[in-house]
């Protein structure tokens, strides 16, 4: 596409968005305003109603996916084009949903006709809110040795077993899962990729609180569980290849976390948490160098997600999508850090009105930075593909 | 801002890499620096250089210049830190040059631009009064005298100083140490009178030199831009220095970097390879991140240059501090994990070591970078 179209492609975007976004949604949400959708969900207000049905009569919930699928049929120029022009108003995502960010692009590269044509405009119009079935108790980083089992029953498969770190479970519609359709198959060889109804019999959960007091993730536990087969994605014991995919869009999402949610940044409540000397230079000398360490390596970090999105337009294929979960992750993890250097002992209130709802937040964000350099692959895996995929170092 | 390089750029700096590894491998530049050679670099060399364009490259056409853009330089001297060649390239072609064209009037410019342009002259940028940089702390003195200046002082870490033919000499005309306003550069001919010149022996094995100016005359024809305003010339020079040293550390690094994993891969211990144990390949993936964010962020410094003049200071010293760190870890990795071979002469590892502390001291240390940084985004 040329630079004109695309120039005229912003124009249109950034009037329709003036004209179409509300202006109460022009601000951060806090986390109990997002719309993730789903049979139990409401909506905060009016506004993010009205919101929410706009852009997803455009196909804007999803923006790159196909029109016959309710989405955006946007390139990826394009989208990034909408997603810039959102941005630049602080429009709040209309949706949050795991279906559009991970699940969605899986069934679009591995899902069948049929499958994409029940599951994708579910999820585009706030139908269906999706959770993770991927670690168990035992298996998180060694996730192909996991141990949930389904036995095909010739109809159907059951299910039993257990999966840790379901985001949400307790709310959501349906667990897209890893189970063992084979377990006399080395590991990897014998998982299948099965999309399970949260309302089936023997399915329970319960709220994990983390140390950030949230409970954004919880145990599933499956008893006899009758699963359809037709609910399978791709082939039996090779669900694998479909995990794969989908935890490139989980790693890709991660990396781009600090940069797309809002978030209390370092570098604008510095002036009312710390003192500075006549020549306006940060009093405290290690404070200041943690904030421009922190600052220097967020520029890097945003620069080289610019650098990958240029080279994917000018197709060279460069390795810089392998690293983006480490050093996004990392960003947040130093963020939080600065975070707390900077407001001192105003960021370690935990509840109550003695402390204002940023400085409540900052303290949950710094929190919450522990769970990212973990979830989807951990810091250590990531130096682990790494080492094997870019640098092929023996193993 | 463009962080791919365009076609012409990718062309010129694969002609540069080839270009380097038949004529200027690694194995030049130790031949080089174990002949103790005079000169420092080898004018033969130097020649075919500036006959390839590369001192020409920032030079204006109507100057003999190339007029390319200082993107494709850096991405030329990014391909020389693999090689380690030792050229008048950035104390000439980036630093001196840069001055001329920044800050030159149209006799200056067309006295030395083009003999710069062709390789027949070289520039050095006389700068440090101290050994730390601290461009203005400068105490070297120029006062009045015969309707033009007497030059005064000592200068330390001239790189290629005792070889150039013209110095473009930073002098406080008026105002103290630590100001803006008062440093005037002036252009002195190296065999002016009272101007001493002392090679000093680096440990990268290259040029640099302390020079002393005791009641050096100048002429109001030598003095570059305006009389107390060399700073609104310097401060843009040094940026465009300290990009090129960046991308100087980025080509280093990596070269390093390759290397080290190369040896992972064939050293056997234990009767394994040792590049299968898991405290070295997460050390490995580690430094890959740093210089994959590297790579954006010098690219990004590299079009500024030609882009947003704005917003030079800023991503210069982001680019300078961050190959300096970067720099700094893969180059003591890499003598670490070749073990005891890393430490002999006998490895080209060492020389990368080496080359490495220079160029980190070169136009400001991660310290100096960071403040700089800091302050310029006004905490």
């Amino acid at each position: 596409m040329s630079m004109e179209s695309l120039d005229q492609f912003r124009s249109e975007v950034r009037q329709w968005l003036a004209d179409n976004c509300p202006e109460s949604q022009r601000t951060p949400a806090q986390p109990g305003e997002q719309y993730w959708g789903g049979r139990r969900a409401e909506f905060h207000n009016a506004d993010a109603q009205l919101w929410f049905e706009r852009m997803r009569d455009k196909g804007w919930t999803a923006p790159e996916w196909p029109t016959e699928y309710g989405g955006g049929g946007l390139n990826e120029a394009e989208a990034k084009i909408l997603k810039d022009e959102m941005k630049a108003i602080a429009a709040r995502p209309p949706l949050v949903s795991l279906g559009v960010w991970m699940l969605g692009p899986a069934l679009l590269e591995h899902g069948n006709q049929q499958q994409k044509e029940k599951y994708l405009p579910a999820i585009v119009r706030g139908e269906h809110r999706w959770c993770q079935g991927y670690s168990e108790p035992g298996y998180g980083s060694d996730l192909s040795g996991l141990q949930c089992r389904a036995e095909d029953k010739g109809d159907h498969y059951l299910v039993n077993g257990s999966k840790i770190w379901t985001s949400r479970a307790d709310v959501a519609d349906w667990i897209f899962c890893l189970v063992r359709t084979n377990p006399d198959a080395i590991k990897q060889e014998g998982i299948s990729f099965l999309l399970i109804d949260m309302e089936t019999d023997g399915i329970s959960t319960s709220l994990i609180e983390l140390i950030s007091g949230e409970s954004e993730f919880c145990q599933t536990f499956f008893d006899n569980v009758k699963v359809p087969k037709e609910n399978l994605v791709g082939e039996a014991d090779k669900g694998w290849s479909v995990a794969k995919s989908l935890l490139k869009h989980e790693r890709k999402l991660m990396s781009e976390m600090g940069t797309d949610i809002p978030s209390v940044d370092p570098r604008t409540i510095a002036p009312d948490y710390v003192s500075y000397n006549a020549d306006g230079k940060i009093a405290n000398s290690e404070i200041r160098r943690q904030l421009a360490e922190y600052d220097m390596y967020i520029q890097a970090v945003g620069l080289t997600h610019f650098r990958g999105f240029e080279e994917r337009m000018h197709d060279i294929q460069g390795n810089s999508p392998l690293i983006m979960k480490y050093v996004g992750t990392e960003a947040e993890r130093l963020k939080g850090e600065t975070l707390l250097a900077l407001m001192g002992s105003s960021a370690l209130g935990w509840e109550g009105d003695e402390f204002s709802a940023t400085e409540k937040q900052a303290l949950r964000q710094w929190a919450m930075s522990k769970t990212l350099t973990i979830a989807g692959g951990t810091h250590e895996i990531q130096l682990n593909i790494i080492a094997k995929r870019i640098l092929q170092l023996p193993q | 801002m463009s962080l791919v390089l365009n076609e012409e750029q990718t062309l010129l700096q694969s002609t540069a890499r080839d270009f380097l590894l038949t004529h200027a491998p690694v194995d030049e530049f130790r031949k080089l620096r174990d002949s103790r050679d005079a000169l420092g670099y080898s004018a033969e060399l130097w020649q075919q250089i500036a006959d390839l364009g590369w001192a020409s490259i920032i030079i204006p056409e109507q100057y003999g210049g190339l007029e390319f853009g200082f993107q494709g330089l850096a991405a030329i001297i990014e391909e020389t830190g693999h090689t380690l060649l030792a050229s008048p390239l950035i104390g000439s072609s980036v630093l001196g040059t840069s001055a001329l064209v920044l800050g030159g009037n149209e006799q200056q410019k067309n006295d030395f631009l083009p003999q710069l342009a062709n390789g027949s002259m070289t520039l050095a940028l006389a700068l440090e009064d101290s050994n730390h940089h601290d461009p203005l702390g400068v105490t070297t003195s120029a006062t009045p005298s015969d309707g033009g200046w007497l030059v005064n002082g000592r200068k330390v870490f001239v790189i290629d100083g005792h070889s150039a033919d013209q110095l473009i000499v930073v002098a406080r005309t008026n105002g103290a140490a630590g100001e803006t306003q008062g440093l005037s550069l002036f252009l002195v001919d190296a065999a002016s009178a009272g101007v001493t010149r002392t090679r000093t022996t680096m440990v990268d094995g290259r040029n640099a030199a302390n020079i002393e100016f005791k009641d050096v005359a100048v002429g109001a024809d030598q003095l570059l831009g305006a009389v107390d305003g060399g700073w609104t010339i310097l401060e843009p020079v040094l940026d465009r220095g300290r990009i090129a040293l960046a991308a100087e550390l980025l080509g280093s690094a990596w070269e390093a970097f390759n290397r080290t994993v190369e040896y992972l891969k064939e050293r056997e211990q234990f009767g394994v390879k040792i590049g299968s144990f898991q405290a070295l390949q997460h050390r490995a993936s580690i430094m890959y991140t740093e210089l994959e964010l590297s790579n954006s962020v010098v690219m990004q410094a590299a079009s500024t240059v030609d882009d947003d003049p704005a917003g030079l200071p800023a991503i210069a010293s982001l680019a300078k501090a961050r190959m300096n760190d970067v720099s700094k870890l893969v180059t003591n990795e890499a003598v670490q994990m070749h073990g005891g071979i890393g430490v002999t002469d006998e490895l080209d590892i060492g020389l990368f070591l080496k080359r490495s502390r220079v160029a980190m001291q070169l136009l400001g240390d991660s310290g100096y970078h960071k403040d700089r940084y800091a302050t310029l985004n006004g905490y």
